[in-house]
């Protein structure tokens, strides 16, 4: 299967670890994810007017990358568009419903003169839904290493899930996730956390709202057990790692824990080359390999 | 325009709201020194290379504003003219010496591309052509290779800085990724240390004593015989 793939800057920067093991599985599971050749930001900056029109524009841009590479010939009558970024998804998912509405379509292209004509067509999934649909004994097949004994709670965050004409299952319990590290062979811990607020943003200039929210979020999953958080989202990553600092100077009692993409377990159960876990970047605030050796599993 | 206006040759301008009446087929600096005006600034090679000479015109009947580059654009009948000598644009102060090439080192620098709304606006005003938005994004995700690819023949001439709606910079952005790449990424070309060793060493000298001391006349036969690369 060839499929248009949306990166997003997180996936070429602070994600780079979430994009390597993840290209690396779908190829196992016979999935070729084809970079759209030219892209833009997924369109989550400031709009610069109210009437929430220009933010779309970038969005549909690349939606119409999809039609041409299937016009070009690159993908053949392929109109899905897949991300790893959540907050990509949900930002190319939502410009897709906003344009239902045939007068705002009309005012973007009418907008865009140079590109051709956006015809609504394109279908944003998310690389768990592809997953999904790959199906898990597909997976299970791949899995060589299971993550016997690796205490995994699921986090998911927002994006992936509200609005609920945008998420990808339940949004206020969604086990898709669960299901999948279960495939990989992973203890799975109940994580009551699991579709809560991350702080998102605000890790830019108000830490102190990001730290706290780090510890809740960490707190509880730990107290069941947890080893290691499996998450799904850029942004979530970075807050619930990198804010450990700043949460345990508010927190004493904080017990700091490893986070890494789901995807990255993926490449681990599947037992590939090491370079596609993505544990060398130099991206963590919690190193997980130690965790990882003690289980044998790195 | 009148009957007569065509027999001369002659096309109306306005410069600066005044009209004039200048020959068909000057490009819009000849124009407006045919009309009198003398460029002290905004104009340099007068070939469409240096970038100095950004400008801004309507024409009549039109309702909008167009950019082009006064050395190269010709003049046409009703042209609202004016002349831009400058550009104010941002440009941090950095020491390229001092720099990595990290993905983050142009957000750093220039905070505002992360504010791209992806209209394209950029792209419609460059006088080069360039996917100037491409390279845009390209910096917002510290691709520096593809920065420089696509700017590679960016002339600096700063109509996309005066276009784009969210004030960022393109051209200056691209120049600090182009440094970035050549400094510290692209290979090293082997030719141009070797050449550059032969600089230093003399090898040159006297030819370059030679043509220093030449006439003239000399000079104006070696340069019409020179060997002329295609
Ligand atoms: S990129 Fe900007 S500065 Fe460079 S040539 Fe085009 S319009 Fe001029
Ligand atoms: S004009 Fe500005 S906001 Fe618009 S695409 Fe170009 S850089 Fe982005
Ligand atoms: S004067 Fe140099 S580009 Fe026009």
């Amino acid at each position: 299967m060839r499929i248009p793939y949306f990166p997003g800057c997180a996936m070429k920067t602070t994600a780079k670890n979430c994009e390597v093991s993840a290209m690396a599985v779908a190829s196992k599971l016979g999935i070729e994810m084809v970079e759209l050749p030219r892209w833009n930001c997924c369109g989550v900056f400031p709009s610069l007017v109210n009437d929430d029109l220009m933010r779309h524009v970038a969005p549909i841009r690349n939606l119409i990358r999809v039609q041409e590479m299937n016009k070009s010939g690159i993908v053949e009558n392929e109109y899905r568009l897949v991300t790893l970024c959540s907050m990509c998804y949900h930002t190319l998912k939502e410009a897709n419903l906003f344009v239902k509405d045939k007068e705002k379509l009309t005012k973007i292209n009418t907008f865009m003169d140079r590109e051709e004509e956006y015809e609504g067509g394109v279908k944003v999934l998310s690389f768990l839904e592809l997953l999904k649909e790959v199906g898990y004994e597909k997976i299970a097949k791949e899995v060589k290493k299971p993550l016997k004994g690796l205490k995994v709670a699921p986090y998911y965050g927002c994006l992936l899930l509200r609005p609920r004409e945008i998420g990808i299952d339940d949004p206020e319990n969604p086990t898709i996730l669960e299901k999948l590290l279960e495939v990989l062979g992973a203890d799975v811990v109940d994580n009551p956390c699991k579709v809560q607020c991350c702080g998102s943003y605000h890790t830019v200039d108000k830490k102190s709202i990001v730290a706290k929210l780090t510890y809740d979020n960490l707190r509880y999953p730990i107290e069941n057990g947890a080893e290691i958080i499996a998450t799904c989202c850029p942004l979530c990553t970075f807050n619930l790692d990198s804010r450990q600092k700043e949460a345990k100077e508010l927190y004493r009692d904080l017990k700091e824990i490893p986070i890494v993409y789901y995807t990255q377990l993926m490449a681990i159960a599947f037992d590939l080359e090491k370079k596609f876990f993505g544990l060398d970047l130099d991206l963590y605030y919690k190193n997980p390999k130690p965790l990882l050796k003690a289980k044998n599993l790195y | 325009m009148s009957k007569s206006d065509v027999d001369e040759g002659k096309v109306r301008v306005y410069i600066m709201g005044r009209e004039y009446k200048v020959p068909f087929g000057l490009t819009i600096m000849k124009a407006m020194e045919y009309a009198g005006y003398r460029f002290i600034r905004g104009a340099g090679c007068r070939g469409g290379f240096c970038g100095s000479c950004a400008t801004v015109y309507r024409i009549e009947g039109d309702y909008k504003l167009r950019v082009a580059l006064a050395c190269q654009k010709t003049v046409e009948d009703g042209m609202y003219l004016t002349q831009l000598p400058f550009t104010p644009a941002n440009k941090p102060v950095y020491d390229v010496e001092k720099l990595s090439p990290s993905v983050n080192v142009l957000l750093e620098y220039y905070p505002e591309i992360a504010k791209c709304v992806s209209c394209n606006t950029c792209t419609k005003a460059c006088p080069q052509d360039l996917e100037v938005m491409d390279y845009v994004q390209a910096a917002l995700r510290g691709d520096l290779e593809e920065v420089s690819r696509l700017s590679f023949d960016c002339i600096g001439c700063g109509l996309c800085a005066m276009r784009c709606p969210t004030s960022i910079v393109p051209y200056n952005v691209a120049q600090l990724a182009r440094r970035l790449y050549g400094k510290y990424v692209m290979p090293r070309a082997k030719h141009v240390d070797d050449r550059v060793k032969e600089v230093e060493e003399g090898k040159f000298d006297e030819e370059m004593k030679n043509l220093m001391e030449a006439s003239l006349d000399v000079l104006k036969e070696r340069y019409t015989k020179r060997d002329i690369e295609k």
